[in-house]
């Protein structure tokens, strides 16, 4: 008799064991840090930065987190997260989520300002924060801008930081006048970020130029 | 000097080196001969002997497994041509028992048919009345001669028109009798009828019962040669076997089509139930076990309420339930798979309006203008996903059927696949065996090829010393020799 009832509590248990994730769920999600540099004349191209986070709401599933911040003179800041959320379980719950967070980060982009100074680096810190709280499996950091970082003279970023087990993606990377003039400006600068990124532990660095292509965000190369 | 020298005696002189080598391995290797040749043949015994035994033990296997199946195989077919003798004479016994209930009522009704008939055959036969005397009368009054008399005339002529009316009323009287003996005869056609009708109806049921006892005849026959445990009857069955065993893989095949459409239809609209970011195992989410779950808690279902209805019987316990309680099991799993059947309606629809809000999202996410609505077009696969839906847990349901004849049929195609397998292990180790043999044999010929010059000198001392008896060289095998 006893014997039978432990066959069966064991039964019950491996059941319940099996249903309750022998996998931590949150391993398998994905969270997506956006930094949509509103600096100087790269505002102008917030139509493509919707695009960009449109395209990410269409791909992102229950389960996963999308945050979208701004990259102004200091972006180091809780503040400059303009929307995030992580979608719910049931798929209807996410699909009115996506709405919202789409009207939500249209709304700003539509009123958006110019910064003085751009401070790239403090917004990666900040995202890589974001990232690591969300737990999740896959974190990717999205860098909308031309990656011209410009910092007065009392920020301070010149210091190692880290990016461990982050990708770190680079969407939209226009050329300045500068760098029409001499074209190793721009491929410089886009080494420099490679060194300092992978540098920081970034699992992998990449630059997406071509928005028809946005489907290499989710895919390693 | 090099490595490479090392091992020369005269580094100078490769040739001479390699010479000396050869030689003192020559002498080492004749000096070695005789436990060499032994060590060989001791490891070729070995070795030829385990596999030899190996493979005889195997084809032992084979044969006590062959054993094994037919017991097995020709016990199946037994119970199962008994289980089919069985309801044949309970098809008869039905038979028997409702036409010999109803045959005291034919018979009597048979009895007054005839009786019936023959009363009215005997009314028939009765003759009309005999023409009365004055006939005999009329006949010597009209040999009376009339003489040209006008009285007599005139008596002779009332005569006739009096005879010839009561004749007419005669021939009335005859023709009306007739009338009502055809009336009668016309009466009892329908009983004639009747009887034909019953008769045939009597043949008809003396066919069927002919036919069901060459049936059961047939199937007699057939339990006769299974219980003498023919050949024949084994080659039969297996055969059998192999047929239901093919025909169970294609529509358990077919099944398991049915049960994928099920679970892409629940599993989506699943996700809304359970969630869609649980996982259990890197890439299987909770909600698509959720949904294979409900799909094999219908089969289940299924397989109970074909085992309530004897169909199936998989499940003794099942089967030996009284007549109460095994109608309570059907209807409990008929209740279930009707409830399963509905919410998986349900989760079709759910799952149409899930895309369709997915659908609606995405295309506001392009900034496209949304579709048109199609009207009642557009609502064909909603209605098409609820059906199919609502109909493929009663379609899961007849697995049961093929599986029970995969697993009856598994053991017989899986019993001689396996003695197949041994039987070719067995060959392998034979192979092998001999193989292991003629090697060891070979060894040892290339072993004394080595040594061939220490062999000839020895030969040619042993021919000087011994004369003739010594010319026969020492075989190569004389100690232990491997038989083959």
């Amino acid at each position: 008799m006893i014997k039978r009832k432990f066959l069966a509590a064991l039964m019950v248990i491996g059941l319940m064991g099996t249903v309750t994730g022998c996998v931590d769920s949150r391993s398998q999600t994905h969270a997506v840090y956006v930094l949509v540099d509103t600096s100087g004349t790269y505002a102008r191209e917030a139509g493509n930065a919707q695009r960009i986070i449109n395209y990410l709401l269409g791909t992102l599933q229950s389960g996963d987190s999308l945050a979208v911040a701004r990259v102004r003179s200091r972006s180091f800041s809780e503040k400059d997260i303009i929307a995030k959320v992580m979608f719910d379980s049931r798929p209807s719950q996410a699909n009115a989520q996506k709405r919202a967070f789409r009207d939500k980060v249209g709304a700003f982009l539509q009123t958006v300002q110019g910064s003085a100074y751009t401070d790239i680096t403090g917004g990666l810190i900040q995202g890589a924060e974001f990232l690591n709280e969300t737990g999740a499996g896959k974190r990717t950091i999205l860098i909308f801008s031309d990656m011209q970082e410009e910092l007065d003279k009392a920020t301070i970023r010149n210091f190692p930081i880290s990016l461990k087990n982050i990708r770190v993606i680079a969407v939209n990377v226009t050329k300045l006048n500068t760098d029409n003039i001499d074209p190793r400006r721009y491929l410089g600068r886009l080494e420099a970020w490679q060194k300092r990124i992978e540098g920081a532990g970034a699992s992998e660095w990449k630059v997406i130029n071509d928005l028809e292509r946005l489907d290499a965000i989710f895919t390693k190369s | 000097m090099t490595d490479l020298q090392s091992w020369m005696i005269w580094p100078d002189n490769t040739a001479l080196s390699t010479l000396t080598l050869l030689l003192i391995a020559m002498i080492g290797l004749y000096a070695a001969r005789s436990p060499m040749h032994g060590l060989i043949r001791a490891i070729g015994h070995a070795l030829a002997g385990s596999l030899r035994l190996g493979a005889r033990w195997l084809v032992a296997s084979a044969v006590e497994m062959k054993e094994r199946n037919k017991a097995v195989l020709l016990a199946q077919g037994l119970k199962e041509v008994g289980q089919r003798i069985e309801r044949e004479f309970e098809r008869i016994g039905i038979l028997v028992t409702r036409d010999l209930q109803g045959y005291p009522v034919l018979q009597r009704k048979l009895r007054e048919e005839i009786t019936r008939i023959e009363e009215d055959y005997k009314k028939c036969g009765e003759v009309p009345p005999p023409p009365p005397d004055w006939v005999e009368a009329v006949a010597a009054v009209a040999q009376i001669k009339t003489g040209g008399g006008e009285v007599v005339q005139k008596i002779l002529d009332e005569i006739r028109q009096s005879v010839e009316r009561i004749h007419d009323k005669a021939i009335g009287e005859y023709r009306r009798a007739y009338e009502e003996r055809h009336d009668i005869l016309e009466g009892s056609l329908p009983f004639w009828r009747s009887i034909d009708k019953t008769l045939k109806h009597v043949d008809k049921k003396m066919t069927d019962l002919a036919e069901n006892a060459a049936t059961v005849d047939t199937q007699m026959k057939k339990y006769r040669q299974i219980a003498a445990k023919t050949d024949e009857a084994e080659a039969i069955l297996s055969n059998s076997a192999f047929t239901q065993f093919n025909i169970a893989v294609i529509v358990l095949t077919v099944a398991l089509g049915g049960a994928f459409v099920n679970f892409k239809l629940i599993a989506l609209p699943m996700s809304e139930m359970v969630g869609a970011g649980d996982y259990i195992t890197a890439s299987l989410r909770t909600s698509e076990v959720a949904a294979l779950v409900i799909i094999l808690v219908e089969a289940s279902m299924g397989l109970f309420l074909m085992e309530s209805l004897r169909i199936t019987h998989l499940f003794p316990r099942l089967s030996n339930l009284n007549d109460r309680m095994r109608r309570r099991m059907m209807w409990i799993s008929l209740v279930l798979l009707v409830t399963l059947a509905g919410v998986e309606a349900a989760l079709a629809l759910m799952r149409d309006m899930l895309i369709a809000d997915k659908q609606a999202l995405l295309q506001s996410l392009a900034a496209t203008r949304q579709a048109a609505s199609e009207g009642w077009i557009g609502r064909i696969p909603t209605a098409g996903q609820m059906l199919l839906g609502f109909i493929l847990p009663f379609a899961l349901a007849f697995v049961a059927v093929p599986l029970e004849s995969f697993i009856h049929s598994a053991r017989t195609v899986g019993g001689s696949l396996m003695i197949d397998l041994v039987r070719a292990l067995a060959f392998v180790l034979r192979v092998l065996g001999n193989l292991a043999r003629h090697t060891s044999r070979a060894l040892l010929h290339f072993y004394d090829l080595m040594i061939v010059l220490p062999l000839l000198v020895e030969h040619l001392v042993r021919t000087l010393r011994g004369g003739e008896a010594a010319m026969k060289p020492r075989p190569l095998d004389s100690p232990g020799e491997l038989k083959p």
